[in-house]
């Protein structure tokens, strides 16, 4: 995915003279194009992230789009307040791209993983963010990133993520996909691990179990239209993110629940426990330690439903 | 260079009568600005109240926005708002909110954590440089903005990116919010520092309107360097018994003394 988000941002780049890129020396592979495209529109500010953020705030308040990028939580929790005081509270038109999202760069250990993201940026008011689950979700959300005049926070995934969706997708900020229609329950994902909830629901399929698989691939503005409907058309609701239990995907979407009062008869949350994920080894293999594998996701959809294998 | 006086005076005044009315802090670093603020807005700055948002005009961030009634106070006086909004600072209702803001016409950036405004008025050079502009950057800091890593990491940045249209302003008081910042985290030499880190660097009495009109007048010091002009100032000049004082970051005059210690500053 982070090749798909490099290429795409490059060729949208071709076009549109206003975006820059601000590195903080992280890219090593995939940057390269841009910098050697557009020198004059990329800048790597060195081992700085709190510099980075200030720099493409002043850029985009200039009126052109300034995109930071680097691994995990370097380009928000690092520099969280830049974010906050800098972009938010200005409108400015900087976009902050992780790479990496979850557990994404499984064994390089916790310092790597982004799992409290969503729950952090969700929280500070003006911004767009966005997950996109496989390489057609994240064209789709480059080319909304950059025609979103705002704060925009692009949570992207590594590489060799399995396609969710089969081909190009109608691709709108705060709009759901539909990626398969089933009656029983809805299964709410955001992110790549919605591979994992496919696969979960083949599994079920055969035990005449039918799931209804909802990409959310806007954490910020929900699509409250989407969470009300599935409460309304099927069982219940299952979401599934690669983030902290809490104030994530599983979070938003309970709040419009609460809000709304469209009480789904069954509801929820799979995601990592609220703790420091320590436990060594690949994105696959932590998902699994945590339930988050399809046979996971299959156990906990059946339990919800009362059912046995 | 009489103007610039007089408005560093009513400066002064509007910051004292401002924090008092707020019961408010921060007095001593409006105070100690009052020149700087002066001479920038009546002779460097290239602004135009009538038209803000003209697009070359030169930036100025307060990187300090604790300062910001000092700033407003200029505002006032130069047509960018009414006059009367400063009787609506820092209260209910309010006009004027204690930190900098954007919101306010002639403010270009909102601020008040520190080391904020310098890596944003780098982004504005690097900005002004793509558009093949000659307006300038103007960012003023404070002592303890130049603790901030935050602030380390642009200095470095903006010497590596040989930003000539940037300059950075110290109002070097020498007091930050816990003590004497030699105490803290002492700066000195920061001059020499700074060259040391690709910059060039002037200093001045920062109360002296020539001299600073002067140094300013000269930027880029030198051609394809960030340029920093460290102000010599006294934290609360002007107010006798609060100068100098670490106090004075936190105290406003109160109701009793007002009218004498307006009157010493020739209100």
């Amino acid at each position: 995915m982070r090749a798909v988000f490099n290429k795409t941002l490059l060729e949208i780049a071709k076009k549109d003279k206003r975006i820059h890129m601000v590195l903080a020396d992280i890219g090593f592979g995939e940057i390269e194009p841009f910098r050697d495209t557009f020198p004059e529109r990329y800048y790597n500010v060195g081992v700085a992230e709190q510099n980075m953020t200030g720099v493409a705030c002043g850029i985009a308040m200039e009126g052109n789009i300034a995109v930071t990028y680097s691994i995990a939580n370097f380009p928000t929790l690092r520099c969280l307040e830049q974010i906050r005081n800098d972009v938010c509270y200005h409108d400015a038109n900087v976009k902050i791209v992780i790479i990496g999202g979850g557990v994404s760069y499984g064994a390089l250990g916790m310092s790597h993983h982004s799992t409290e993201d969503l729950a952090i940026m969700r929280a500070l008011p003006n911004i767009v963010i966005e997950v996109p689950c496989d390489n057609n979700e994240a064209i789709g959300a480059t080319y909304a990133m950059i025609e979103h005049n705002g704060p925009f926070y692009y949570r992207c995934g590594y590489k060799g993520e399995k396609d969710i969706h089969s081909g190009p997708v109608d691709f709108k900020i705060g709009k759901a996909i539909t990626v398969r229609e089933g009656s029983d329950i809805t299964l709410m994902f955001c992110g790549p691990i919605g591979s994992e909830v496919v696969e979960a629901a083949d599994m079920l399929e055969k035990e005449g179990v039918s799931c209804r698989i909802v990409s959310m691939h806007t954490i910020k503005p929900i699509d409250k239209d989407a969470i009300v409907d599935a409460a309304k058309k099927t069982g219940g609701i299952i979401t599934v993110e690669e983030h902290n239990l809490m104030g994530g995907l599983g979070g938003a979407v309970s709040e419009v629940i609460c809000d709304t009062g469209a009480y789904p008869k069954v509801f929820k949350r799979l995601a990592l426990p609220d703790v420091n994920v320590c436990k060594i080894g690949g994105q696959k293999w932590i998902r699994d330690q945590y339930g988050l594998q399809a046979r996971g996701i299959a156990d906990s959809i059946r339990e919800a439903l009362g059912k046995r294998k | 260079m009489e103007r610039c006086k007089e408005i560093a005076k009513q400066v002064r005044i509007d910051s004292i009568k401002m924090t008092n009315s707020a019961h408010s802090g921060h007095v001593g670093s409006m105070l100690s600005m009052a020149e700087i603020i002066a001479v920038l807005y009546e002779k460097i700055l290239r602004v135009d109240p009538k038209n803000p948002d003209w697009e070359d005009r030169d930036r100025f961030i307060l990187s300090k926005g604790h300062a910001a009634a000092a700033v407003y106070s200029v505002l006032a006086q130069k047509g960018f708002i009414p006059q009367d909004w400063l009787k609506r600072y820092y209260c209910d209702d309010g006009k004027l909110m204690g930190h900098i803001s954007h919101k306010v016409p002639g403010v270009e950036f909102s601020t008040g954590s520190l080391g904020h405004g310098l890596p944003v008025a780098v982004g504005m050079a690097i900005a002004a440089r793509y558009a093949g502009s000659n307006r300038r950057i103007f960012c003023l800091a404070s002592d303890g903005d130049m603790n901030e890593g935050s602030t380390w990491e642009a200095i470095m940045f903006a010497s590596q990116e040989h930003l000539d249209n940037l300059v950075l302003i110290v109002d070097y008081n020498k007091i930050q919010a816990l003590g004497f910042s030699k105490d803290i985290e002492d700066l000195t030499p920061l001059g020499e520092r700074m060259e040391l880190f690709g910059w060039s660097a002037r200093r001045v009495n920062g109360h002296d309107v020539e001299a600073l009109n002067d140094a300013l007048k000269q930027v880029p010091f030198a051609k394809g360097k960030p340029s920093i002009l460290i102000c010599d100032t006294v934290k609360c000049k002007g107010i006798d018994y609060m100068e100098n004082t670490v106090e004075s970051h936190y105290r406003f005059v109160p109701d009793e003394k007002l009218e004498e210690v307006i009157a010493k500053i020739g209100g």
